[in-house]
């Protein structure tokens, strides 16, 4: 068992999500970044999907009531082990009673925590990732104990740090595919999605990113109709949404692009503030 | 069979979209849910899941699609093949809605911005029989088509923050019940004890795209028992197979 000491901004539970139930309009959840949450899996030899807990901005307290391995990924926010610093990418060996902790944030914006084997929290519609109200809690609360598998003594597990990709947390361009709707806007709106910076709004979260910027608007709405995570929405007003993990299903704003999987992970580690560029993948 | 002017793109690098003619009509959506159901049947292990709106499909696949254009070939060859449903896969769905004034709360006023009594607005409600077009914005959402036009209300300038689960709504030209609590800006008529989302079931809804409901009214002590026997997990919704 691991338990909640002290929760950070958002803790919650997250695999790679449920992606067979969106036709009952449930939304695919899971990790944001998924390549920072897969790393930290395939650091310790887990499935790839295996669930870890996912932190933004500022991260938990939590207590070690067994003894395991650990990776933490993502977002550098200077996390500790019974107060001495420990680095991300790398397998951290924890015994029983030894407590993470978080500080400053150094870069990025979400971290992920992965232990031997994946925590074991409820699995509901093939995932565990917490979304309400498909699962009971939408984020871990203090006093939570979260099990965990036994650690095999015969696991090997590799004790090099791995270098992450830099471009990942730095880069402020974003891939995307036109959407079905972009080629209904006007030629000068065409041209400022590709030409403005784009600054991050407060109203960003697991549901949706949002700007500051403001874009002409000349699109009529459309007949509901199908998003994903990723899917880029252009409202009345001209401002941009980005969707992502925990959005709905289905949506009436027009649609004007899509990001690829590693836009929507780049994304998933900016806030507030930061700055980004869409550029055409084709 | 009819035949309808289909467009096929790639939408993510996971999935294609495939469009109808940009209408609501059952027809249109009898469409989409013959296509889905071909790929659905022909258990294609490269497609994860295909979604249905009103007038679209979202086809996911499980490693990105390399090559859009032979990916779209095949679609269409596999819709040139796609069977008609009949009627009688389709389930009509009576659901119980108590339209007492302690859960209709907007009532009297649509009731006096329409100029009708609420024995109409209850009337005008349950009479006709919905259409069921795809779920969705909520785990469970139904949207219903088929609400009728001295109905329509738009909707509130700020939404509620707090709806009740089961509130059965208009907002526009549209009907629905909220399946669980959830902040929104439609107007609230009455309240069913349905539950519409159950995570531990096989069928997580039991409704599906191009199914019918109709909304039966109920007293306050009939919705209570109605409760009950839910909570006590021995109710049994009444449905029928739908004719048309």
């Amino acid at each position: 068992m691991v338990e909640v000491i002290k929760t950070g901004l958002l803790d919650t539970i997250q695999d790679f999500g449920r992606s067979k139930f969106m036709s009952y309009g449930v939304p695919i959840s899971g990790v944001m970044d998924r390549y920072s949450a897969g790393l930290a899996n395939s650091i310790l030899g887990n499935d790839k999907n295996a669930a870890v807990i996912e932190c933004v901005g500022f991260g938990p307290r939590l207590k070690f009531l067994q003894g395991s391995v650990i990776c933490i990924t993502g977002a550098d926010m200077s996390a500790t082990l019974n107060s001495k610093p420990i680095k991300n990418n790398t397998v951290i060996t924890v015994k029983l009673g030894d407590e993470l902790a978080f500080g400053a944030l150094i870069y990025g914006c979400r971290s992920y925590v992965s232990v031997f084997g994946g925590f074991q929290t409820e699995t509901v519609m093939e995932s565990r990732s917490m979304f309400k109200p498909v699962t009971s809690n939408f984020r871990l609360q203090k006093g939570d104990l979260i099990p965990i598998s036994e650690v095999n003594i015969a696991t090997q597990v590799s004790y090099s740090s791995i270098k992450v990709n830099a471009t990942h947390f730095e880069t402020t361009v974003l891939e995307v595919i036109k959407g079905p709707e972009f080629d209904n806007l006007s030629q000068q709106a065409q041209v400022a999605l590709f030409e403005n910076d784009f600054v991050i709004s407060n109203s960003s979260n697991r549901m949706a990113y949002q700007f500051e910027n403001r874009i002409e608007n000349t699109l009529a709405p459309i007949i509901t109709s199908l998003v994903l995570p990723g899917t880029v929405q252009l409202t009345p007003s001209g401002s941009l949404i980005v969707l992502m993990r925990d959005c709905q299903t289905t949506g009436g704003y027009p649609r004007i692009f899509q990001l690829t999987e590693t836009a929507i992970n780049m994304l998933s580690q900016k806030f507030l503030g930061h700055m980004i560029r869409f550029k055409c993948k084709n | 069979m009819l035949k309808f002017n289909l467009t096929y793109r790639r939408f993510s690098e996971r999935s294609i979209l495939v469009e109808w003619p940009s209408e609501i009509n059952e027809n249109i959506l009898h469409d989409v849910l013959d296509f889905k159901n071909k790929l659905e049947n022909t258990n294609i292990k490269e497609i994860v899941q295909v979604n249905n709106a009103y007038n679209s499909l979202l086809i996911i696949y499980m490693f990105t699609i390399d090559n859009a254009y032979d990916e779209i070939k095949r679609l269409k060859a596999h819709y040139s093949n796609r069977d008609h449903l009949e009627k009688s896969v389709f389930n009509l769905w009576k659901i119980p809605v108590c339209y007492d004034e302690e859960f209709g709360i907007d009532l009297v006023e649509i009731s006096e911005k329409k100029n009708c009594s609420k024995a109409q607005i209850i009337q005008l409600h349950s009479e006709p029989i919905y259409t069921v077009y795809f779920i969705g914005f909520l785990p469970g959402f139904l949207y219903l088509g088929g609400l009728d036009k001295r109905l329509h209300f738009p909707r509130k300038k700020s939404p509620r923050l707090q709806i009740k689960k089961g509130a059965v709504a208009i907002g526009g030209p549209q009907t629905g019940v909220y399946p669980n609590e959830s902040p929104g800006g439609w107007n609230i008529i009455g309240n069913s004890p349905i539950v519409f989302f159950e995570t531990n079931q096989v069928e997580p809804c039991f409704a599906k795209a191009g199914d019918k409901v109709q909304f039966v009214p109920i007293s306050k002590s009939e919705y209570d028992v109605i409760h009950e026997e839910i909570e006590n997990g021995c109710y049994q919704l009444e449905n029928e197979v739908y004719h048309g």
